[in-house]
This record gives C-alpha cells, structure tokens and sequence, in this order.
C-alpha cells in the first residue's frame, strides 16, 4: 500500500550541503519544502563525545551503511562488477549533514580553465593533445557567471583564507581571516619560496575566528582538536549543512526535514516529474511525496542511480557513445611524497582544513606543451591531525609488522609529513556509471555499478606531480623522501578522497549533458540534479566549494522556474 | 591450586608480563602467563606453555572466544605482530587479545553495516572484501588454521612453539601459502593485523590500549579538547594522554 501525501512546492531528497543549500533558498523565497533523508537526525549535541578514532574514523559511525545500500564496482568491462562489501576508497555520507558533517572543510573554487577545459585546451594545444578517447567537455557555464555563487557559498560557511594565490584574482575578500601558520605549515611555506614557487593559506571551513553568516548563523573559531576528517565537530566550528543552511530553511516555517526516508522512485509523467517514492526505513511503509520540482540531492551515485531506476535520460553506452546518463564519471589522482625528519613535530594537533598550498602545477597555470597530460593539481601540505590507528609511517623497506616495525611506527609517527595533490582526472570513454544487473539493494532496487580505472592521462599526471611533491619534501630538510609510487589499477580498497564527479552532467546541449547550467534536467524541466555528479571533469581540488556555487546557482534557477515554468536557458 | 593465585591488579599483570615476556622470547606467551603462578619467587620459565592452569584473576570473560587455545592463539599471534619491548607493553600487555574478543563479539565480527548479500565470486583484488564469511568466522578459521600449521610443520600447537616458528607460521599467511576456505590466509592475516592495530591504539573503554599506554608510547595524548594554545608552538608538545572515559 503506498500512501500519497499533499504535494509540496518542492522535494529535496538528501540533506547534505547540495540539499541543505537548496532548502534554504527556496524556503526563504516563501516556497514549501520537503526534505527527505534516508539517514538520522543529528547536530552538534551528538558529537561531545566525538573524540574516538576506532568509532568514527575506522569503523564508519557517521557514513553510508552498506548493509542497506553500496554500488558495485569493476575496473572494465570485462571483469564482473562486484559490490562494494565495505568502506574504504571512499566514505558515502547518510544523515543530516551528510558527508559535510564529517568533511575535511577545504573549499576551493575550480579555475575559469576547468569550465571551458575543452575550448581552451584545444585553442593552446591543438584539438589532439589527448586521444579522442578523453571526452573533454565544457561545462556549459563561465567562471565569471559563478563567480557571484561561489561568495554566496563562501560567506554562507565563513571560508577563512588569504587572497594570495596568484592564480586566481579574487573579487570579493574571504570572510575571514587564515587559520593559523604553524611551525609545519612554514617549513612548507620556505620551501616552496625558495623554489620559487607561491604559497598560500589554504581556504578553510574550518573558521578562524567565530562568524555569522548572512543568513544569521553563528559558527563559532575553531579549536584545532585534531578530530576533524571523519568526525563531526563538537564546537559547531567546521561548517557543515546542519549548522547553517539546515536551520536558516528550519526558521523560515517553510521546510519540513522527514529523516528515515529512503527515496527509490522519481514519479515521471510526460516531460515532467510528479514526485517522488520513498520508503520509511523503520517501518516499510510506502509514501509517494507529489510535488511541483524534485530536486535530487543525494550524492553523485544516488543522483545517478535514481535517474537509471527511474527512466529519466538516456543511459550513456561505451560502444556507441550515445546517451548522457552516467557518463564522464571521474575520480582524483593523488600525487605526493612523505619525508621522514629527525626532530619530533606536533602532527597530533590539527584541524581539518589546516594547510598550505601551492597552484604552480595546477589546471593551465604552467605550459603543458611538451608533457603528455593537460591540467596538473594542488599540491598541498595539510596539518589534520595524525591519529595512532591509521597513522603508522613507515619506510618501505621496513617490515610491516614485528619488532622491527613497532620501533619504525612509533618513531616516525611524530617524525613524518606528507605534501599530496588533489590531481585533477579527466573523462574517459571507459569510465561511466550504470544499473548494475545483478545486485540489488535493501529495497529490491538494483545498485549502481561503476566502471572505472585510471587512465595514461592520469598516470602521466600522477608521475609529473609527484616529482614536484618529492623536490618539495626534500627541500623541507627531510632525511629520507619517499615518492608516491606510479599509479597502476584503481582499487576500492585503501581510502583516497570523497570527490567522485560526473554521471549527471552539465553543458550547453541535450547531445552531451544531463542537465543544463541551473542543473535543469533537460527531459524533465522541474527536475533538478544537483552535486558533484555535474561535474564533466574533476578539477585539480576538492570539489565542494564548485559544488556549492553551482547548488545555490541551481537555487535561484528553481526559484525562478517556480514563478515562470519552461526550460531556464 | 586455587590458593596459588594471588590477587593481582592490572598493572601488576602487566608488569609482570614485562618480566615474562623478557624471559620467554617465542614461548607460548600467554599460554604462558595466563598459566603463570604468580608466585614471584617461581621463574617464570617454569610454567610457559601446555599448562591447562589459568588465573581466573586476570581473565575478563570472553564473548567470543570459547577456550583458552583460541584466545591463546590469538594473544601469542598479536604479541608477534605487535611485540613488547624496551619502549613498553605488546598486544597482550596492551589488552588486544580482549579488544579483539569482544569486537569478534560485535558489529564488527558479523560485517552487520557491510553489504553481505550473493551472488559470491572471488573478484580482483582492486574489488576489495569479496568473502561470503564474516569476520568472525574469518578469525575462527584462521585461529584453527594456525593452530594446524603449526602441528604440520613443529608437531606442537601454535602456542606452544617458539616465537620464530610463528613468526614463520604469520609469514606463510601473510604471503598467502595457506589455503583457507572462502578467504585467502592473506586476508586473515592482514585482518589480524590491522585488529591489532586496532587494539593496541583506541580509546581504552574498548579494552585494548590499557593504561594507554599504546598512545604513550607513540606520543599520542588521546582525547584533549583543544590544541588551539599549543599548535604554533615550535617544540615538540608531551601531552599526558587522556581518553574518553576520563572526560569531565
Ligand atoms: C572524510 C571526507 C572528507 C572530505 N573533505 C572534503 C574537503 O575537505 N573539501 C571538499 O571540498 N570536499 C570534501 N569531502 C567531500 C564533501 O564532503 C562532499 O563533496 C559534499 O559533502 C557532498 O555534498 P552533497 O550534498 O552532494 O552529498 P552528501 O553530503 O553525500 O549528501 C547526500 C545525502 O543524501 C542522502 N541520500 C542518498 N540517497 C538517498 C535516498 N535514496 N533517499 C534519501 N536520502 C538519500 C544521504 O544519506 C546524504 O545525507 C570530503 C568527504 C569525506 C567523506
Ligand atoms: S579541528 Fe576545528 S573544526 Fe575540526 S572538529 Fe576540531 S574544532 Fe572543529
């Protein structure tokens, strides 16, 4: 029995920052919004006794449960896709917040290069510098038309930073100031000066001093806990959805959040969508929420996934090339070095988003002509907070248990830095999302199958920026650098990052995209996808500070489209 | 017998196992200790492993372990992984063989947040955890396969051979020599280690890391609330380790 409840002017399904960010603008606008999530309620009070590495950043306390839902997962085509059993590569969010509960906080936003990646590239090298296999494409959008969106999003979190990257000019300054410079940041600092490269602060979420928000949020100075990736933050001074843009929707009397919700359906009808289905976790009880536009929210593998389930666009077919859903789906590429010093640091005390940056081998900012890769990435040193579980340093010829490797382990664990990249990743023929025709989820709906593998691109890129880390590392005085070995097959194994994008992309035409620059879904025009799945590549930095100016973007679209209906571009 | 065993605290447990652990490089550790008369004046080297004695004063229970040979196994393979030195307490000093005890006992010991439908296939290693087995049955192999190694190879059971014959034993799981059904002694191995990594390093309420003694000798202060006045700070910073239970 499914029951129909009374319609609403807009659903929102997943309360992350894409959903939390939608729901406040819409609601403010005076329109009555629903927001459904699969996972819990939760804020602040729920993170006092945070500080628990085993809980929170080994077994997963806040992320996905894959008991109920995962995706399944093969390197090609002709391997046999297989579910994803546990975590590990990357940490699905599920609960109020999602991922933005337990997110680092760098937030950056993509260069004017990333936007226009094919016309550039092509106008600078040549339409051939990657194989046709790489289906570069623009995104349909300008830096400068998001430019205001990403300072709506950056004083919406606070961002703190210093408007020293001489890569970017930035219009607006940060809302406040840079975190801390402390000793590990400035051996990083001189190092790359000396190389004559550009540091700067990186921008963090993680606020330096307390804030409030346009909105009238407060978010208070941030305590440098060292419990920040993975782990929600007890002083309410990481900015996360649930302590901005979740409540500025609760004030307004204008949003409804129905947590335990788990979304299985989006209701199409002709070239509109009526609603939604979802199912009550606790008690199996069907509901079908009607409303005016659906807006999907829920991370780049359930916005793909709800769209295959339902029927909406054409799946993307590696052999034809045809279709648009699930396509161009792309990862990060992890360059780096680790160097091992002689003197102790204090690499237990941190913050989520305390580092440095350099962004002279990042998107265009150097001439690419004569490497067989185009883009590059930030290369960072970061200061989070080692933790003894997942920290246990050591060098390669060092045994991996025993004696030898307990002395090893413990000496080296205040005694190691590492610079990565966030390498940008490019799309490929090969790399898509799918329904998967054998797995299903706790609800009988087939999971999502990736195909995915890294790429010579990728390779090239990764050997390039690691070169750079390790002259960075040695330079810094370590006694002994190790770099990154090369790239070979991805696995799902060892975590990498969170910023998995594409699927659900966005550009200037039906042809090549899902959606149009207000993430418009160009065969159902008040249906909205909103995420990281937009994306037609991966950038060379975390993707969220892009993911936020575009959502609020989406935001005004939606708002729009309430009061005149059509096609927004 | 009974009146033998002394009462001992934990830390005199613990200091005690120092001076076992010294005497007794590769001896069946625990089998060992948990059978050593705790007499002082009794050389430890007396009562290694085979004795079926165990002090009840040093025993927590057990949730998932079922005899003292499991738990034995598992005490003496950690101590390998993890052994005691100069710096300070191995697995067993640091309560892992109880960590792992009771975690077998839980979430963690029957996948119950992880994706354990079939259809089963072995897939690549870049798929990750393709098991149909739990991680308490994994271990409950591996303690059984360990223990069948070691009378195939030494004609004793595993913790009653020496420390390089285990360390033999570990290496031929590691490099996955060992046939094990539904899991590759590779993965048995790897998970034994990372539990007790585990073990030896979280917050003490889960019954590892006594005394925290395993942050201590990392130079790790656990739980502190704030870094905020310390982090600019150009010295190294020795923070007495505080947990979670003794929060305010
Ligand atoms: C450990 C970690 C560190 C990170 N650090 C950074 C960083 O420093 N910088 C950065 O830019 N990014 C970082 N990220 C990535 C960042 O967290 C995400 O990009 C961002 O939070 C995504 O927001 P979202 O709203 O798109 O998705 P999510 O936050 O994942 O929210 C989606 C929500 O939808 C819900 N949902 C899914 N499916 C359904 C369904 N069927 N029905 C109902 N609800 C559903 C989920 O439960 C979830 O709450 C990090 C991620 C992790 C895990
Ligand atoms: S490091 Fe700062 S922002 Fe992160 S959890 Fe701790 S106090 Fe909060």
């Amino acid at each position: 029995m499914v029951t129909t409840l009374s319609k609403v002017d807009v659903v929102v399904v997943g309360l992350g920052w894409t959903g939390g960010i939608i729901a406040a603008e819409c609601a403010k606008a005076g329109l009555k919004v629903v927001g459904l999530e699969r996972g819990e309620e939760r804020g602040t009070e729920d993170y006092l006794k945070i500080h628990d590495e085993y809980r929170y950043a080994v077994r997963y306390e806040l992320m996905q449960n894959l008991s109920k839902e995962t995706i399944t997962i093969r390197n090609n085509r002709k391997m046999s896709a297989l579910p994803m059993r546990q975590l590990g590569s990357f940490l699905l969010g599920e609960g109020l917040g999602g991922s933005g509960t337990h997110w680092n906080g760098h937030t950056w936003r993509f260069y004017p290069y990333d936007f226009q990646i094919k016309t550039m590239t092509d106008k600078k090298y040549g339409p051939n510098k990657l194989s046709k296999d790489y289906q570069l494409q623009d995104w349909g959008i300008t830096y400068e038309e998001l430019e205001p969106y990403f300072y709506t999003y950056e004083q919406t979190i606070g961002l703190s930073g210093e408007d020293k990257n001489p890569f970017l000019k930035r219009k607006d300054p940060f809302p406040t100031p840079p975190m801390k410079r402390t000793p590990i940041l400035k051996k990083f600092e001189k190092a790359t000066q000396d190389l004559g490269y550009s540091p700067f602060m990186l921008p963090s979420a993680n606020l330096s001093e307390s804030y409030k928000n346009p909105d009238g949020e407060s978010i208070n100075a941030c305590q440098y806990c060292g419990f920040c990736e993975r782990f929600g933050c007890e002083y309410g001074a990481k900015s996360s959805a649930e302590i901005t843009v979740i409540p500025t929707a609760i004030k307004t009397g204008n949003f409804e959040t129905r947590v335990r919700a788990n979304v299985v359906e989006v209701i199409k009808s002709g070239n509109k969508v009526t609603g939604v289905r979802y199912i009550n976790t606790l008690s199996g009880e069907e509901f079908i929420q009607p409303a005016e536009v659906v807006v999907l929210t829920s991370y780049v593998m359930n916005n793909a996934k709800l769209l295959m389930v339902s029927n909406i666009g054409e799946q993307y077919n590696p052999d034809t090339g045809r279709g648009t859903l699930g396509k161009n789906y792309c990862y990060q590429i992890l360059p780096g070095a680790t160097g091992f010093f002689d003197d102790q640091m204090n690499t237990f005390m941190g913050a989520g988003a305390l580092g440095m940056t350099i962004d002279d081998f990042n998107a265009d900012n150097f001439d690419h002509s004569d490497l067989d890769f185009i883009h590059g990435g930030s290369l960072s040193i970061t200061q989070t907070g080692a933790r003894p579980i997942e920290s246990n340093p050591i060098q390669r010829d060092t045994p991996t248990w025993g004696a030898e490797f307990k002395k090893a382990s413990i000496h080296n664990f205040t005694r190691t830095l590492s610079i990565g990249a966030q390498g940008a990743s490019m799309p490929h023929k090969e790399n898509y999302l799918a329904l998967d025709g054998k797995y299903k989820d706790a609800y009988g709906i087939p999971l999502l199958q990736m195909t995915y593998n890294f790429t010579e691109q990728d390779r090239a890129l990764h050997v390039y920026i690691t070169e750079k880390a390790t002259e960075i590392m040695k330079e810094m005085g370590a006694k002994t650098v190790e770099s990154r070995t090369p790239i070979t097959d991805y696995d799902i194994v060892n975590y990498q990052t969170t910023h998995n994008t594409g699927g659900t992309i966005m550009g200037a035409s039906p042809e090549n995209s899902v959606v149009n620059s207000y993430l418009q879904h160009w065969d159902a025009e008040n249906l909205f996808v909103v995420g990281a799945g937009n994306f037609a590549h991966n950038g060379g930095y975390n993707p969220t500070g892009t993911v936020g100016a575009l959502a609020y973007r989406s935001a005004e679209g939606i708002i729009n489209y309430s009061k005149t209906g059509g096609s927004l571009v | 017998m009974e009146e033998n065993k002394k009462n001992i605290s934990r830390r005199d447990f613990l200091k005690t196992s120092g001076v076992a652990t010294g005497a007794l490089i590769g001896g069946g550790l625990i089998g060992g200790l948990v059978g050593y008369n705790i007499n002082k004046n009794d050389s430890p080297t007396n009562k290694i492993a085979g004795t079926d004695e165990h002090s009840t004063q040093t025993d927590q229970g057990w949730q998932f372990f079922r005899n003292y040979r499991e738990f034995d196994i598992i005490a003496n393979a950690t101590e390998r992984i993890y052994p005691e030195d100069d710096q300070g307490p191995g697995a067993i000093g640091l309560g892992v063989p109880y960590f792992i005890d009771s975690q077998l006992a839980g979430q963690y010991g029957s996948n119950s947040k992880e994706y354990m439908h079939g259809p089963f296939e072995v897939g690549a290693p870049t798929q990750g955890y393709q098991s149909r087995l739990t991680r308490a049955e994994i271990f409950r192999q591996g303690i059984e396969m360990l223990d069948a190694e070691a009378t195939k190879r030494f004609d004793k059971g595993f913790s009653k051979i020496e420390g390089a014959q285990m360390d033999e034993i570990l290496t031929a799981f590691q490099k996955d020599e060992i046939k094990m059904a539904g899991v590759t002694s590779t993965f048995f191995f790897r998970l034994l280690r990372t539990a007790t990594l585990e073990g030896a390093y979280s917050d003490p309420m889960y019954k590892g890391n006594v005394n925290m003694d395993g942050w201590r000798m990392k130079g790790f202060p656990g739980h502190q609330m704030a870094y905020i006045n310390e982090i600019e700070n150009e010295k190294f910073q020795k923070i007495e380790p505080q947990s979670l239970g003794g929060m305010h």
